[in-house]
């Protein structure tokens, strides 16, 4: 996926550089102006999610979703997927083990939907682009709406 | 500039004292930052590359057409397909929804574009159909798409007009 990204943005540069070669370097210019504005925010956030993954590892969280069921496990649930940044492609796998070990649907997915849509974590970066009230009040909200697609995952599982 | 860098020194400062206080989670701490620095350093060049060209090449009145304020429900639309076809985390969409702001995309557009990114990305949702299933994924898809919606149009209720003006000028800064 990544390569591909990379691929697509490499073309682009390419065309822009042989229409015009002033504008692409004003191109890069504000992508580097960009880039080093935000970079404090960029490192802080690193610095923060190595120190949160390394209290909440891999059992600490299989722990208290895997075990516990009812509104209280998927309020847990909710909290670790908010707080935490698990890329997809280590979250899905992890997920589906959880689900196998009998975990219940409502907690993972509550805990998928927060993971996505909630960045504690993120909120300095956040709000530099969008001032803090409207960084915490989205986050506020995916957050109750995550609860509700863990409730309805949880009943459709149910049902089918 | 040390006022800038404020937030990365208390972290930086919090992770010495972990790592005095425990030194096995000091160490496990530092691993974990540095796959996360790793990660973060193979996403962002290309985001900020595509934006940087987005911001030359796109004029200001294409994208207020498509996505402006009154380009009603294709703008909705181009919004989730363009948020949707992304990849990396969340923390990539914010510098390119700052670029739409500066070229006049509606709120609710952005937001929805926000929304899009984090949780209907067509890769992540291709890898989650195969781990956890169609009843899974596909369920979360049909509430993530109005979901999405209903959340961009709240907050642009939420947020008074004049704050949403002055995220619009400092996204201008940016």
């Amino acid at each position: 996926m990544n390569e591909s990204f990379y691929i697509i943005t490499i073309s682009f540069l390419g065309i822009s550089y042989y229409k015009d070669k002033t504008k692409t370097k004003k191109a890069l210019k504000k992508a580097w102006n960009s880039f080093e504005n935000i970079l404090p925010q960029f490192l802080g956030v690193i610095v923060l999610v190595g120190i949160v993954l390394s209290v909440f590892n891999a059992e600490f969280i299989s722990k208290i979703i895997g075990n516990e069921s009812g509104w209280y496990g998927t309020l847990i649930s909710a909290v670790v997927g908010a707080i935490t940044l698990i890329p997809g492609f280590i979250a899905f796998p992890a997920a589906s083990l959880l689900l196998e070990n009998g975990a219940g649907y409502m907690q993972i997915g509550t805990f998928v939907s927060t993971l996505m849509m909630v960045g504690a974590i993120t909120i300095p970066v956040e709000s530099k682009y969008f001032g803090k009230r409207l960084a915490v009040t989205r986050n506020i909200i995916a957050f109750f709406f995550s609860l509700l697609v863990g409730y309805i995952i949880g009943k459709v599982a149910g049902w089918l | 500039m040390i006022k800038r860098y404020r937030f990365f020194f208390i972290t930086a400062v919090l992770l010495a004292i972990i790592f005095l206080i425990n030194r096995e989670l000091g160490l496990k701490a530092v691993n974990v930052t540095g796959y996360a620095f790793v990660e973060m350093a193979s996403i962002i060049p290309p985001i900020f590359l595509l934006l940087g060209l987005l911001d030359v090449w796109v004029p200001r009145e294409t994208m207020i057409k498509y996505m402006g304020e009154k380009s009603g429900i294709k703008g909705i639309i181009l919004s989730f397909v363009i948020g949707s076809a992304a990849a990396g985390p969340l923390y990539g969409a914010f510098p390119i929804a700052a670029v739409f702001m500066k070229k006049g995309v509606k709120f609710t557009n952005v937001l929805i574009f926000i929304g899009a990114w984090s949780t209907t990305k067509i890769p992540m949702f291709l890898f989650e159909l195969s781990s956890l299933g169609s009843k899974f994924a596909v369920t979360r898809l049909l509430i993530d798409i109005p979901g999405i919606i209903i959340i961009a149009f709240l907050l642009s209720r939420f947020i008074p007009e004049e704050e949403i003006e002055k995220i619009y000028i400092e996204a201008e800064s940016l």
